[in-house]
């Protein structure tokens, strides 16, 4: 994983609460067995009318939230399946931050661990960004806040662990190899016990 | 110190302990898998040169993108595309390679992964069971610890045997009291997603307990644990008791002779001490729970059906409401159906289908309705073939297929069409969730199979009395 410490970028808003896995990419397109290439998907079925053109009504599809990189979502995103193409279909759509006042466990794990930021901010905090689409915000995963235009700042909290992966690109399947030991001794323990 | 069921599951397969800076790592005892969510982590492994670590502790099975018609008379199954084809043949390669136990098409115990874990006793209490799948909950039935996962834990499974984890809160939902007649475990846990909200159990661990839970059968238990990531848990689990050991003995994999006694025994120290608290705690009085359905595009938007369907309070329920074309201040009961969906891992198990046979048994599938019925496994489509439940669905005009996920992914090609309505006993109502445009209103088995008969949503308690032959 590449480390990632800040990300620059306008936002641009979904602000349906409950947005599910099945809308971020939906369960048809998941027999395949690639993760790259998904981003084409990434909200197929809103994001395009039924000739296949771009559905004007799907707020990601307005020419303001072109390129933006920052998407703050409505309450409760990323609920439903454990579908990892989810970040990844959002990840290649180019979202590399999600700002939420609540996001589902198994997506939010999912998403900080192929590094797409997956930020849990207050409701007040949450309300405003949601009133406020395409402002201009900088996120400092280090320092842990959000610059706002106006020299603002909103702070948010990682979990430790999850920041220092984000921050040092750690691979965390390397940091579990690294207690080998520790996984034999468990075993031998239990095997004993039983 | 008094423990919670969940903090005894948790404390005993802890690796290492979590600190300020670094999750817990979690030992995990029984890892399933399929095809949908595999195939990325098993390539990260051949990349990484790396092997399994305990083929032993994984079972693998083929279930979401295979198809529920039999093969045809040259052999090929009818797959909904060389895509899904293309994954089913990369699990059975992976397996190979890997050295994983696969019950693939030649099995006689293929089917749902959450069906099939329970039956062959691979699911234990006390265990940690992780999928690559959100309905892993299903196996908390048990008292195991169990939860979905995202495919790169899979790969951390696959390599490790372990899990990164900070420890979840808990929240007890007590269900005091008892079901009414002809209300089931669909029904109430659609009923406490409807009060408790889709997020309700976000970032906590469930446990099920009370009167009402005690009371239910393995395959209720089951279904209500099932359903505990629909509203956020990570897990939900219900305490191991007679029932559940009853139900366990002399599964394939469960322990036998001695080793039972020993299990029990075990297992039987595996419930929530007196004087343990939880972080959360929400009560729930079963008595009050009817026939309950959705109304909306998430689970959470559950009503018994003769209730008035609630108003929009924003425009995205406004916007839910128009999207299935349910109308607020009318109940749900007598909204036209188009197709019947008894399946999934929520209720395709044999009490499912007798409950549903029940129903149609001597009855018709309204004309115009189409009705599909699909085992969660083999096992079960051998048990209700020979009760001859088969009979009772194709005579009343439904379909009766082969074990899979089917129509509640519907990535094998089973699927509802453009603004077709749909009464599933899945567990997901979600938007396109059946078939772009599909609307998906959930629905216990009964419920499902009175619609089938009224061609409308249906009060299953008015079928319940037998008919004259
Ligand atoms: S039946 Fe539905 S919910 Fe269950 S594993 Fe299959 S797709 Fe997932």
């Amino acid at each position: 994983m590449r480390p990632v410490t800040r990300i620059h970028s306008r936002t641009a808003v979904l602000a349906d609460e409950n947005i599910d896995t099945d809308r971020i990419i939906p369960a048809r397109f998941l027999t395949t067995t690639e993760r790259a290439g998904l981003g084409k998907l990434c909200f197929n079925d809103w994001r395009y009318q039924a000739d296949g053109s771009d559905n004007p009504a799907f707020p990601l599809n307005q020419p303001k939230a072109k390129g933006c990189s920052i998407l703050v979502a409505g309450r409760n995103f990323g609920c439903g399946s454990s579908r990892e193409h989810a970040p990844w279909a959002l990840l290649d759509y180019g979202i590399h931050a999600v700002l939420c006042s609540e996001i589902a466990d198994i997506f939010r794990n999912n998403a900080l661990k192929n590094g797409l930021l997956a930020i849990v901010l207050d409701e007040a905090e949450h309300r405003w960004l949601l009133a406020n689409p395409g402002i201009e915000l900088s996120i400092d995963v280090r320092e842990q806040y959000i610059a706002l235009p106006d020299g603002g700042r909103i702070r948010f909290q990682l979990e430790p662990f999850a920041r220092h992966c984000l921050l040092n690109g750690v691979d965390q399947l390397g940091y579990l190899q690294q207690h080998g030991d520790a996984i034999t001794a468990y075993e031998q323990r239990v095997e004993r016990a039983a | 110190m008094a423990k919670t069921l969940f903090e005894k599951v948790w404390d005993a397969h802890v690796v290492a302990a979590e600190s300020s800076d670094t999750p817990a790592i979690i030992y995990i005892d029984l890892h399933l898998v399929h095809e949908v969510t595999s195939p990325q982590a098993f390539s990260e492994l051949r990349e990484r040169g790396l092997k399994l670590r305990r083929p032993d502790r994984m079972l693998a099975t083929l279930d979401h993108s295979t198809p529920t018609l039999p093969a045809g008379a040259d052999g090929e199954r009818p797959y909904a595309n060389a895509e899904a084809k293309a994954q089913v043949s990369q699990l059975e390669k992976n397996c190979r390679e890997f050295g994983v136990e696969l019950h693939g098409w030649d099995s006689d115990d293929r089917g749902i992964v959450h069906v099939i874990g329970p039956e062959l006793g691979a699911t234990q209490p006390g265990m940690t069971i992780v999928c690559g799948d959100s309905h892993t909950s299903t196996h908390g039935a048990f008292g195991a610890l169990a939860f979905g996962i995202g495919t790169t834990e899979v790969g951390h499974v696959m390599a490790t045997q372990c899990l990164l984890q900070r420890k979840p809160r808990t929240l007890a939902i007590h269900v005091d009291g008892q079901l009414p007649v002809g209300v089931g475990a669909k029904d109430l846990i659609l009923h406490i997603i409807g009060e408790i909200g889709v997020d309700g159990g976000t970032g906590y661990v469930i446990e099920y307990r009370g009167g009402a839970i005690e009371a239910m059968s393995m395959e209720e238990r089951m279904t209500v644990c099932n359903m505990s990531i629909e509203a956020g848990a990570r897990a939900g689990l219900i305490a191991p008791d007679d029932t559940t050991f009853a139900w366990l003995k002399g599964r394939a994999r469960a322990p036998q002779g001695s080793a039972w006694d020993a299990a029990v025994e075990r297992w039987r120290a595996l419930r929530t001490d007196a004087g343990a608290t939880y972080d959360r705690e929400v009560r729930i009085d079963a008595s009050k729970v009817r026939p309950t359905v959705t109304y909306g595009t998430h689970p959470g938007m559950a009503i018994a059906m003769d209730k008035p369907v609630p108003a929009a309070r924003n425009a995205v329920e406004k916007r839910a409401l128009d999207y299935m074309k349910s109308e607020a201040g009318k109940p749900m009961q007598g909204m036209a159906v188009d197709v019947v969906f008894v399946g999934s891992c929520t209720n395709s198990r044999l009490s499912d289908l007798r409950e549903a046979a029940h129903v149609l048994r001597g009855r018709r599938v309204a004309e115009g309705v189409r009705m599909l019925v699909v085992p969660g496994s083999e096992a079960v489509r051998r048990d209700a073939e020979r009760e001859g439940l088969h009979e009772v669905f194709t005579a009343a005009g439904a379909e009766w297929r082969v074990p899979g996920c089917s129509m509640c992914i519907a990535m094998n090609g089973d699927l509802a069409q453009p603004g077709q309505l749909v009464v599933s006993t899945s567990n997901r109502n979600f938007e396109g969730r059946q078939g772009k445009g599909a609307r998906t209103v959930l629905a216990s088995p009964a419920t499902a199979a009175a619609s089938a008969v009224a061609g409308r949503i249906a009060d299953p308690r008015e079928y319940l009395t037998e008919v004259a032959a």
